[in-house]
């Protein structure tokens, strides 16, 4: 029996009928002509999160991405108007790279008047355009006007600020994000300013990775040493289910039930987290936010845990619902390696205990995604020596079937698109 | 030597050299260098002092926090540091995490 009522189709895969319920293979991983295909269909085409408005508090501050999903790198600045912009991080004079501080290969972020190239001395305003050409009168017949910086489409969400390769993005954001994750819209994001960023090199394919992140069937077994005892065998026992799952393509939502610890017996917590009062779920004093808008909890579970977005291609933002939120990014940096960013937000801590269950919260995420990383290392390992090429995923694995068909439709429709295959 | 601690937190003097750390990558490897036995040994010192600390701490405002304060802070975040090995797995690192790491590149201060 169910512990949560299914949806009339039998099961949440079954009611999107494009995910198929057969075996699955994980071809579309280890390879990097596939990689390659994803690189010009899915990240040259997507609108990409890089970051959030609060990295950018005042006029000229800027950071640098690289994007090697799409070939790219890219300067995000805050111009003199305030308005967030991007430009290819590429002199107009002779292409050397524009901003990057000691080694060209780092990311940077600071805050300057004015972009100064480190070659010949070209010097571009905020708003990329090219101000100053060191000897201007040895060229001949320049147009100052027509030399600025490479813009790249970029557009700000609750926050969030996206960009698009694309020449022309065929979707402005706001319609390739749709009602599901525009509906989180008034969720007070701009006010979690307290924040824990980590990064790391992961061995696999950011779409194996993200899989690790999309269903909680793994945790009782994977994560069951993170808890005592009695608590990791009454979790395996039970299993996991979630009460809510959501496509509205390309992104992806899964709802959790929560699980109150607060309410537990001694034997089923540890001994630090009755110490702070945090823990996996974060803080065990919910934050009052007020009033959620309505794509929050769209399910309205009740007891209600948390909302994973997981926004395409390789970006989740997920909401607790003890009042704080994390966000993932997945960039691939070849077929079966990316780097992986986690960021923890709460509201700034008002004391000093607040601010202790925030640093329990903040290391008992970091302790779970180390087991995540190795795991999926090992995962990575093993599908690559492409000995079986059958794998089952039941309906609690719905999102990763989801991810893999959403990255081979988008690369079967641009190339069709393109003409490369018919 | 001036002492790193509040006077009211002298029991805890003989950890502050090596737990009161700003980073959580300072913390996190000195957890990875030190034996379980060792971190027993901070922890059995510094949970029973830990609720007289935070409420030593909460008298005062977060954000200008005196120097032997942020120390206890600190010690504190290196309690929970501790903490995973000591109550779960008897080995500085989470089980089956290999080589994997994972750095901290912001966080609150203090
Ligand atoms: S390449 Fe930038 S000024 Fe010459
Ligand atoms: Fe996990």
């Amino acid at each position: 029996m169910p512990r949560f009522p299914k949806p009339p189709e039998g099961s949440w895969t079954e009611r999107y009928p494009n995910l198929g319920t057969g075996p699955v293979s994980y071809d579309d991983s280890i390879t990097p002509e596939y990689f390659e295909r994803e690189k010009e269909a899915v990240f040259k085409r997507a609108w990409l999160n890089v970051g959030r408005v609060e990295q950018l508090p005042r006029i000229g501050s800027y950071f640098t991405k690289d994007v090697r999903a799409a070939h790219a790198s890219i300067i995000v600045v805050r111009d003199r108007e305030r308005r967030v912009r991007a430009f290819h991080n590429m002199c107009r004079h002779r292409g050397n790279k524009l901003v990057w501080t000691d080694d060209p290969k780092n990311e940077s972020q600071g805050i300057c008047r004015q972009f100064a190239c480190k070659y010949h001395g070209w010097r571009y305003g905020l708003d990329g355009s090219l101000t100053y050409i060191q000897q201007e009168g040895e060229f001949f017949d320049v147009d100052k006007s027509q030399w600025g910086l490479a813009p790249v489409h970029c557009e700000v969400w609750a926050g969030f600020i996206f960009v698009n390769f694309a020449q022309e993005p065929t979707q402005s954001l706001r319609e390739f994000l749709g009602p599901m994750v525009t509906d989180l819209e008034g969720y007070p994001f701009e006010r979690m300013t307290s924040r824990f960023g980590y990064t790391t090199t992961v061995g696999a394919n950011w779409k194996l990775f993200m899989d690790a992140f999309a269903e909680f069937y793994h945790a009782p077994v994977l994560h069951g040493n993170q808890s005592p005892e009695k608590y990791s065998n009454a979790a395996r026992q039970a299993g996991f289910e979630a009460p809510h799952y959501q496509i509205e393509r390309p992104h992806r939502l899964v709802s959790t039930s929560g699980v109150r610890f607060w309410e537990m017996g001694p034997d089923m917590t540890k001994p630090m987290e009755r110490l702070t009062q945090g823990g996996l779920f974060g803080p065990w004093e919910p934050a009052d936010l007020g009033e959620l808008p309505k794509g929050v909890n769209p399910a309205k579970c009740d007891p209600w845990g948390l909302d994973s977005f997981q926004l395409f291609p390789n970006f989740v933002i997920l909401i607790w619902s003890q009042g704080w939120y994390l966000t993932y990014h997945y960039w691939p940096t070849s077929y079966n390696t990316h780097v992986f960013e986690g960021n923890v937000y709460f509201l700034p801590a008002k004391n000093a205990r607040e601010r202790v269950a925030q640093e329990m919260s903040a290391v008992t995420f970091k302790e779970f995604a180390l087991q995540d990383a190795n795991t999926l290392e090992a995962t990575q390992m093993m599908l690559e020596t492409r000995y079986v090429d059958r794998f089952l995923l039941n309906d609690q694995e719905i999102l990763c079937r989801a991810l893999h068909t959403e990255v081979r439709d988008w690369i079967d429709a641009h190339e069709v698109r393109e003409g490369v295959r018919r | 030597m001036k002492a790193l601690l509040p006077a009211e937190f002298a029991d805890l003097e003989p950890f502050a050299a090596q737990w009161c750390l700003p980073t959580e990558h300072e913390r996190y490897h000195a957890r990875l260098a030190s034996t379980t036995e060792e971190m027993q040994t901070f922890y059995d010192a510094v949970t029973p002092r830990a609720e007289a600390a935070m409420d030593y701490l909460d008298a005062l405002s977060l954000d200008s926090l005196p120097d032997e304060a942020t120390n206890l802070l600190y010690l504190l975040y290196s309690m929970i540091q501790a903490s995973f090995p000591v109550e779960l797995w008897r080995q500085p690192r989470v089980p089956d995490s290999g080589a994997t790491s994972f750095d901290c590149f912001v966080e609150p201060v203090p």
